[in-house]
């Protein structure tokens, strides 16, 4: 069964299942807090009133993605720029996020200055611990060895640097779908990170809170551009019996989400430019925007973790 | 004024002149390369597929792929029967020289919906 759109009579993009599955498309700027499944939305301003500040015991986080330094064509000339600007947006911020994670594509070819660029840039931040996954982008000509040399420092990464870690009772699970990749195929975890996936998870409680992030979606966004991940199903598997997953993943330059069970999908903006809704341009390549719009679709999103509470809220906010 | 038209006329026709034997050295040493080795083959990478999918050519000749794409693409064999490329990035390109007959796959490792065949004849 396709997770795609099936039924589009508007020939809109979107169907009426579609839209629930997808409520994201609506536009960024969305409030998602999930609760037993059930999907609840509220827009930027609204939250923004009821804002509190999170008690010392709670959790916010902050996943940025797909910041392709060194890409320097039309859609984007200067992503530099752009990711200072979602830096100065964290720095902003009323309450720091205890941490960022990057979901991949940190550089747009894998070069060492490219890596380093984004490190300068990136001291700016006020928030100083991060934690990352490679894109394809990072990885493009010596199977990640530069990019887990840099970036895989702080935490004790397995095989070609996958890793597990927890924060105030959330169990974070970061994990490699860019490498090893075959002909026709999708991205890919492979067994030997599936079946550390299982051991990882074997011991945790069925209330631990779940968050896996990857760079390449972990559900059929839409296979015919490459946007999933073959073998999603089984890493999926382990953690079906968990009352709250969250998957955050980049790679599509949008934000889409899916609820489907006690499991929440949802990819990010990139810092650097955006990609075509699925299927609607004939490749998945960066999409030029006119210049002042394009800031409405780069952006970083916001997770905010409630102790107690079995949902975990996800803010999306462009640069604009 | 007539005078200055016959000139007109027999610069355009000794220009035709010139065109034609230029045009049939070139054509000339094109038949040359054919029999040669070095016959361009190339592939064009564009909308993230490779055009065309499926390129015949004979054991020695050199087979080109360029990138028309923003994105970065490589150039991977299925069977690991040579060398892959490193990334591609816009206008770049790669170059192998085919080897013994047989059929070689090949794909993009950054995007590996992209797929193509080499076929080396004799």
């Amino acid at each position: 069964m396709s997770d795609y759109i099936s039924h589009d009579h508007e020939h809109d993009g979107i169907d009426r299942r579609g839209f629930l599955q997808c409520m994201a498309w609506a536009g960024t700027g969305l409030l998602w807090t999930i609760s037993g499944g059930v999907l609840v939305s509220k827009t930027l301003a609204q939250v923004a009133k009821a804002a509190e500040p999170l008690a010392a015991t709670d959790l916010s986080f902050l996943q940025i993605s797909d910041s392709h330094i060194g890409f320097s064509k039309d859609a984007n000339k200067d992503v530099t720029e752009t990711f200072k600007i979602a830096l100065d947006r964290i720095n902003a911020m009323p309450t720091p996020p205890s941490f960022l994670i990057h979901t991949g594509d940190i550089s747009q070819l894998s070069k060492p200055e490219e890596f380093d660029t984004f490190d300068e840039v990136l001291k700016s931040c006020r928030t100083k611990d991060v934690f990352y996954v490679p894109g394809e982008h990072d990885v493009l000509n010596d199977g990640g060895k530069l990019y887990r040399d840099r970036y895989l420092k702080s935490v004790e990464g397995k095989g070609s640097g996958w890793y597990s870690f927890n924060k105030n009772g959330v169990h974070f699970i970061g994990m490699v779908n860019v490498l090893n990749l075959q002909a026709g195929g999708l991205g890919q975890l492979g067994d030997e990170q599936l079946e550390w996936l299982e051991t990882d998870v074997k011991d945790l409680g069925t209330s631990t809170p779940i968050v896996v992030f990857a760079h390449i979606p972990l559900w059929a966004v839409y296979p015919q551009w490459g946007w999933g991940t073959s073998d999603s199903e089984r890493a999926l598997g382990y953690l079906k019996r968990f009352g709250s997953v969250t998957v955050l993943n980049g790679h599509i330059h949008q934000v889409l989400q899916k609820v489907e069970g006690n499991v929440t999908f949802h990819t990010a903006m990139s810092t650097a430019f955006p990609q075509p809704a699925p299927g609607t341009a004939p490749n998945p390549g960066p999409l030029k925007v006119p210049a002042e719009k394009l800031r409405s679709m780069l952006g970083l999103t916001s997770v905010k973790y409630l102790q107690g509470k079995s949902s975990l809220a996800v803010v999306d906010s462009n640069l604009s | 004024m007539i005078t200055v038209n016959t000139k007109k006329k027999m610069a355009a026709l000794l220009s035709t002149i010139t065109f034609l034997n230029l045009s049939l050295f070139a054509l000339a040493g094109e038949m040359k390369n054919v029999d040669n080795t070095d016959k361009q083959n190339k592939i064009e990478i564009k909308d993230f597929a490779f055009n065309p999918q499926t390129l015949t050519v004979k054991s020695g000749e050199k087979v080109t792929w360029i990138n028309r794409d923003e994105e970065p693409h490589t150039i991977v064999s299925v069977e690991k029967q040579f060398k892959k490329s490193t990334a591609l990035d816009t206008d770049q390109a790669f170059t192998i020289t085919a080897g013994a007959p047989g059929t070689y796959n090949y794909f993009c490792s950054v995007h590996p919906k992209m797929t193509g065949t080499i076929v080396v004849e004799k």
